[in-house]
């Protein structure tokens, strides 16, 4: 497909590139066009979360790094030969792993046959014995399918991850709220610099 | 073939698996880490989906037959691994201005002569 | 930014339109695509434009540290508290079917989903201003 190809394009083009500020946006690139494989493949929240994410967020946090970093990247040694080897070594284990796969697209693969029809059709938790009217649980349908699983069938997985979003965002207040090290500090000679604590 | 997506993703993931581990520079890292996780999550959607299959927003059967969703299930799982993501890649690029300040540098050969000699 | 006309027009006609999208994604997020993490990070997009055109300062002003303080905490609270709130009317933690009779579960899910978004807008616009403080120094 053609996304598959701009998209490995786009990758090989990040690694050769020595300008992080162009390697910065073609990652913002390459987050749209996966973020338009998703919508192919038919992920359209997935889609949308992404291209939010990654092409939004993402790209912005590491615009505001670079500014306070270098620019361009030193020139590497031109290939590490023991990742090379390191990383066709796990590529092709992977590729022997995915022999057993079913066929892309099959709707007769294990993973459509358990749980999945019974979250599509809302069925999970509905007890006929326990409430008078046929319709207690799920009120009708969710039409967003996602969204039900999600916020209902999956809550304890989506409190889990509020908590990570706020975990990290704690984190990056504590590193970098404090005093940021003034003109001709050294850390071992100024011990007291950043650590002056986070500001009310 | 049928699986020929699944081979593209993975060259797709070992690019970025090299760029972490063969460069310098942290910021390459970053990117290289968001290029591994991307194509990790187009393996997990490239899964759900079902021929002929439309997006799992469920509408009105019509003509008498129910339409064919695809898997919601993988949907959810990598929505939950974006967001994480994201957090992490904030949390990373922190730590890198803070390297920054200490060290003067964001190449980590620099950054490892640094230590060892000091 | 300021100088620039252009972009200060631009920026205050599409500013109210990107956050009102925000609130559509979220409330819409049960019949469409969407919910609270889109929202919390498209609200969080128009604020970070907003800084980007007018300033950290004038940023600051709209969005004050306590303020964003309070919301990072109280978005992952309100979920906790409708969980709670499943123990405290008989059910299970995170039971939603208690809270009304008919559409327990449609509430359980808006109320849910509310705190999610309020949390991520929160989260995402105090990293980038934290970040952008970080480098004006």
């Amino acid at each position: 497909m053609i996304l598959l190809s701009l998209l490995v394009a786009t990758a090989v083009a990040i690694i050769l590139l020595r300008d992080l500020f162009a390697a910065v946006m073609l990652s913002g690139i390459f987050s749209l066009l996966s973020a338009g494989l998703f919508v192919v493949m038919d992920a359209v929240d997935v889609a949308f979360t992404e291209a939010a994410v990654g092409a939004g967020i993402a790209t912005v946090l590491m615009l505001g790094t670079l500014t306070q970093t270098s620019t361009r990247e030193r020139p590497a040694p031109r290939l590490d030969w023991s990742a090379l080897v390191v990383v066709v070594l796990t590529g092709t284990a992977l590729v022997i792993g995915t022999l057993d796969m079913p066929a892309y697209g099959d709707p007769t693969a294990p993973i459509h046959q358990h749980v999945a029809p019974a979250y599509i059709a809302q069925n999970v938790g509905k007890q006929s014995g326990r409430s008078e009217t046929d319709d207690d649980d799920f009120q009708g349908h969710v039409p967003n399918m996602v969204t039900a699983i999600l916020a209902s069938y999956r809550g304890y997985d989506t409190l889990g991850e509020l908590a990570v979003i706020f975990t990290a965002g704690v984190g990056v207040m504590l590193l970098l709220s404090g005093l940021p090290p003034t003109a001709g500090d050294t850390p071992e000679t100024n011990p007291a610099e950043s650590e002056a604590g986070v500001d009310a | 073939m049928g699986l020929f997506n699944y081979w593209t993703v993975i060259v797709l993931m070992m690019v970025g698996f090299y760029t972490v581990i063969a460069r310098n520079n942290l910021i390459k890292t970053m990117i290289g880490l968001g290029i591994f996780q991307v194509s990790v999550f187009m393996l997990y959607i490239s899964m759900g989906k079902i021929a002929d299959g439309t997006a799992p927003i469920r509408v009105q059967p019509s003509a008498g037959h129910e339409a064919i969703y695809s898997n919601p299930l993988p949907h959810v799982l990598i929505l939950t691994a974006i967001v994480v993501g994201v957090a992490t890649t904030a949390l990373g690029l922190a730590l890198i201005i803070r390297i920054r300040e200490a060290y003067g540098s964001i190449e980590e050969d620099e950054i490892l002569e640094m230590d060892r000699n000091s | 930014m300021k100088k620039h006309s252009i972009l200060r027009v631009v920026a205050k006609i599409l500013i109210p339109f990107v956050l009102l999208f925000a609130l559509y994604v979220q409330f819409h997020g049960d019949f469409g695509p969407g919910g609270g993490f889109q929202a919390g990070v498209i609200f969080a997009a128009g604020i970070i434009l907003y800084t980007l055109v007018f300033g950290l300062d004038t940023a600051r002003e709209v969005c004050p540290k306590r303020v964003l303080e309070c919301l990072v905490a109280g978005g992952l609270l309100l979920y906790g508290l409708v969980g709670t709130l499943g123990i405290l009317l008989g059910d299970r933690f995170l039971d939603y079917s208690v809270l009304a009779d008919h559409s327990g579960q449609h509430i359980g899910i808006l109320l849910v989903e509310l705190g999610v978004g309020v949390t991520v807008a929160a989260v995402v616009v105090s990293i980038f201003f934290v970040f952008v403080d970080r480098g004006r120094h």
